[in-house]
C-alpha cells in the first residue's frame, strides 16, 4: 500500500514540477544573497558556510510543507481516507518519503556545488553531506507534522514556521555541531549518532501525531 | 439481524448553532435510508457523525449493538463514505485515482478498464481528471462503489452532476448492493426515480 | 480521586467550584506576594557581588519555575483533552496557555534586566535564556494555532495536540541547547546560576514562590470561568446563573 501511496505522490510531483523546483530554486537564492549580505571575504564565509547552507535548507523544506496536504484535504481525499482507516498511516509515510525524494534529496545532492561556491574545506564538506543526509528526513517528517496540523486552518504559512521552527531548534544545533566538530579535525560520530537517535525517534512517534491531527483536522 | 446500524438522542452542534437534537434513526441490513433537507439543516453532519468522521454533541451511535467508539476500526472496515468532495485528485487519471483507492481499501490489483467501460468513461482514461466534466469526475468517484466489498454505503449527494443514464446506473447497483444484504444511507434534494422497497426517508428541518 | 474529580468535568460545577476557589486563591496570592516581595525586595540582605541587583530573583525565579510548571500543566490538560475527550480539559489549556506565556515573557525581560548590569549585556545566548525563549515561541505557536481555525472546538483539538508534542519536545530541546551553549562558551556564565542560597535570601525567595504559583492558580480559575462561560453561552444553566445576578 505504501509503495502504491508513494507512486501516485511521485506521479503528483512529477505532473506538479513548480512544488519541488520552487523550493530547491529557493535554497539557491538564499545561498547566493548571504555572500552578498555578508560580504564575499572567503574566510569568513568559509567558516560561516555550513551554518548558511542548514538555514537555508530549513527554511525552502518549510516552503515545500506548505502544500503538502493542501490539494488533498480540499478534494476529500483526506476526509474519506480518515473515514476508512486502513489507509492512513501508510498515506503520512508515503507522504513523508516523497516529501524527503523531492526536497531532501535535491538539497543533499546540490550541496557539493554549494560547498564549492562557499570555499568549504573538504574536512566539513563530508561531515555537513553526511549531516544533511541524515537531517533531511528529519525535516521532511517534522514538516508533514506541522502541515497535518494547521490543514485546515485559514491561514497557514507563518503559523506554519512558528510551530516547526522550534521542533527544528535540535537538529539544527547537532547538525552544526557536527560539521564544526569535522572542521577542526574532531570525531563527530556522536553528533551524527544523535542525528540518527532523533530521526529514530520522530519516525516512530511523529505518524501518529500526525495520524491524529489529520483526523481532528476533518473533524 | 436488526439493530445494524443505531442511533439514539444524536444532537450536533456547529458554530453555536444547533442541526439537530435528540435524533433516533434506525438502519438493518437490505435497507436504503435516504435522509432529506434544505441546505443547511445539517445533512452532511449527520453522515460525517455517522461515518465516524466526528463525534456527536450528544447522544450515542451504535454498530451491531456495540458503541462505535469501541469498534471504530471493524466499523471503518465494513464502511464505504463518500463525501461532498469527490476525493479525486484533479491532476491524476481516472485509472490512477481508481487504483489509489483500491489500494486504500486493500483490493487486489485488477484491470480498471472493464469498470470504466461501465461507467461510460472508456477513452477518457489516460486524461488527468480536471480535463472531465463534473459529471464524469463524479462517475470516478463513484467507482469505488463497484469495487468495494463494505456493507454499509455512506454517500452524501452522489446523484450531482450525473445525467439521467448515470443516475439509472447508479440506482441499478443501489439494487444490487441492497440484494446482497447491504444498507445505504444517503442524502439526495430530488426523490429517487427507482421503486426500492425497503426506501426508509428521514427529514432535517431547518432550525435556526 | 477520580470519583472527586469526575463531577468536575461537568462545565456548570467546574464553574461554581473555580467561582468558589477564585476569591481564596486571589487573596491568598495578594497577601504571600506582598509579604515574600517586601521581604525581599526591602529586607533581606544585598549579596557580596551582585549588591542591589540580586533581589530581582524575587520575580526571575519564581515566574521561570512558573513557565515550565504551567506548560506542564497545560499538556497534562492537553493529553486529557485529547485521550478522553473532556470538553473542560480543552477549554483550560485554552486558558492556560496566556498565562503561561506572560510567565515565560516575565522571566525572559526580568532575565535580560538582570543581564546588563551582571554580564554588561542585555542579551546573552545562555544555555537558559534560550531555551526560555524556545518556550515561548512554543506557548505562540499554541496560542497562534487556536486562532487559526473558524471551527473553535478544532482549534482546541489542535492547540492540545501540539502543547502534547511540545512536552515531548522540551526535554530534547533544553538538552540540545545546553550542551550547544557549553560548547560554544566557557563556564563562567553558568557559575552564576547555581550560587549556595543564604537562607536570608532563600525563605523570602520560597515565600514569593508559593505566592507566584497561587497567583497563577487563581488566574486559572478566572481565565477557565470566562471560557465556560463563553463556549456554554447557549445553555439554559448560564442564562439562569447570569440572569440571577
Amino acid at each position: 500500500m505504501v509503495v502504491t501511496f508513494l507512486r501516485r505522490e511521485l506521479v503528483l510531483l512529477g505532473r506538479q514540477k513548480a512544488d519541488w523546483l520552487n523550493p530547491l530554486l529557493f535554497f539557491i537564492i538564499v545561498l547566493t544573497l548571504f555572500p552578498l549580505g555578508v560580504g564575499p571575504e572567503p574566510n569568513q564565509l568559509r567558516i560561516m558556510a555550513p551554518g548558511i547552507v542548514w538555514i537555508a535548507a530549513l527554511l525552502s523544506v518549510l516552503l515545500a510543507a506548505e502544500r503538502l496536504f493542501r490539494d488533498d484535504y480540499r478534494n476529500g481525499v483526506i476526509e474519506q481516507l480518515v473515514a476508512s482507516r486502513q489507509g492512513l498511516m501508510a498515506f503520512v509515510l508515503a507522504k513523508a518519503a516523497a516529501n524527503w525524494l523531492s526536497t531532501g534529496l535535491p538539497l543533499v545532492l546540490i550541496s557539493p556545488v554549494v560547498a564549492m561556491l562557499l570555499g568549504v574545506e573538504s574536512k566539513a564538506f563530508v561531515a555537513m553531506m553526511l549531516t544533511l543526509l541524515l537531517g533531511t528526513p528529519l525535516l521532511s517528517i517534522l514538516s508533514v507534522l506541522g502541515a497535518a496540523l494547521t490543514m485546515s486552518a485559514d491561514k497557514g504559512g507563518i503559523l506554519l514556521a512558528l510551530l516547526i521552527l522550534p521542533l527544528y531548534i535540535p537538529l539544527l544545533i547537532f547538525a552544526s555541531a557536527a560539521i564544526e566538530a569535522a572542521s577542526m579535525g574532531l570525531p563527530y560520530s556522536g553528533q551524527l549518532a544523535i542525528l540518527v537517535a532523533m530521526l529514530l525517534l520522530a519516525l516512530a512517534l511523529v505518524p501518529l501525531a500526525v495520524a491524529s491531527a489529520l483526523r481532528i483536522n476533518v473533524s | 439481524m436488526t439493530n445494524f446500524l443505531c442511533a439514539r438522542g444524536l444532537s450536533c452542534i456547529r458554530q453555536d448553532r444547533v442541526l439537530f437534537e435528540a435524533l433516533d434513526l434506525e438502519l438493518s441490513p437490505g435497507q436504503l435510508l435516504q435522509i432529506q433537507g434544505k441546505n443547511g439543516a445539517g445533512k452532511s453532519s449527520l453522515l460525517r457523525l455517522l461515518a465516524g468522521l466526528s463525534t456527536p454533541d450528544d447522544g450515542n451511535i451504535l454498530f451491531c449493538g456495540q458503541p462505535l467508539a469501541l469498534q471504530a476500526e471493524q466499523y471503518a472496515a465494513s464502511l464505504c463514505y463518500i463525501g461532498h468532495q469527490s476525493g479525486i485528485h484533479e491532476h491524476l487519471t481516472a485509472v490512477e485515482n481508481i487504483a489509489f483507492w483500491r489500494a486504500a481499501y486493500q483490493l487486489p490489483f485488477t484491470d480498471s478498464m472493464d469498470l470504466l467501460g461501465q461507467l461510460g468513461l472508456a477513452g477518457l482514461e489516460d486524461i488527468p481528471c480536471r480535463m472531465l466534466s463534473a459529471g464524469q469526475q463524479r462517475r470516478v468517484s463513484l467507482a469505488r462503489l463497484w469495487l468495494t466489498q463494505a456493507q454499509l454505503w455512506i454517500l452524501d449527494e452522489p446523484f450531482t452532476a450525473l445525467d439521467q443514464q448515470a443516475i439509472q446506473r447508479l440506482q441499478q447497483r443501489f439494487h444490487q448492493h441492497l440484494a446482497a444484504e447491504g444498507a445505504i444511507i444517503v442524502t439526495t434534494h430530488q426523490a429517487l426515480s427507482q421503486d426500492f422497497p425497503t426506501l426508509k426517508t428521514l427529514e432535517l428541518a431547518y432550525r435556526w | 480521586m477520580f470519583k472527586w474529580l469526575h463531577p468536575l468535568a461537568k462545565p456548570e460545577t467546574l464553574y461554581h467550584f473555580c467561582g468558589r476557589l477564585f476569591p481564596w486563591l486571589m487573596l491568598s496570592a495578594i497577601g504571600i506576594l506582598l509579604f515574600g516581595n517586601l521581604w525581599g525586595l526591602v529586607f533581606a540582605p544585598q549579596d557580596y557581588q551582585q549588591f542591589d541587583t540580586v533581589r530581582i530573583i524575587y520575580i526571575h525565579v519564581p515566574s521561570a519555575l512558573l513557565s515550565m510548571s504551567t506548560y506542564t500543566m497545560m499538556a497534562i490538560a492537553a493529553f486529557i483533552a485529547l485521550v478522553w475527550q473532556v470538553k473542560v480539559a480543552q477549554w483550560s489549556v485554552l486558558a492556560i496557555a496566556p498565562i503561561g506565556a506572560v510567565f515565560t515573557a516575565i522571566s525572559l525581560l526580568t532575565g535580560m534586566a538582570w543581564g546588563k548590569p551582571m554580564w554588561g549585556t542585555w542579551w546573552e545566548w545562555d544555555a537558559r535564556l534560550t531555551s526560555q525563549l524556545i518556550l515561548l515561541f512554543l506557548y505562540l505557536g499554541v496560542i497562534a494555532l487556536y486562532g487559526a481555525f473558524s471551527d473553535r472546538q478544532t482549534g482546541g483539538k489542535v492547540a492540545s495536540l501540539l502543547a502534547v508534542i511540545g512536552i515531548v519536545n522540551i526535554p530534547i530541546i533544553h538538552f540540545s541547547v545546553e550542551w550547544w551553549n557549553t560548547l560554544h562558551q566557557g563556564a563562567s556564565i553558568t557559575k552564576f546560576d547555581t550560587p549556595s542560597v543564604h537562607p536570608s535570601m532563600l525563605w523570602p525567595l520560597l515565600i514569593s514562590l508559593l505566592g507566584f504559583y497561587l497567583l497563577m492558580l487563581a488566574l486559572v480559575c478566572l481565565r477557565l470561568r470566562t471560557a465556560i462561560l463563553e463556549h456554554e453561552q447557549h445553555r439554559p444553566w448560564v442564562r439562569a446563573t447570569l440572569g440571577g445576578h
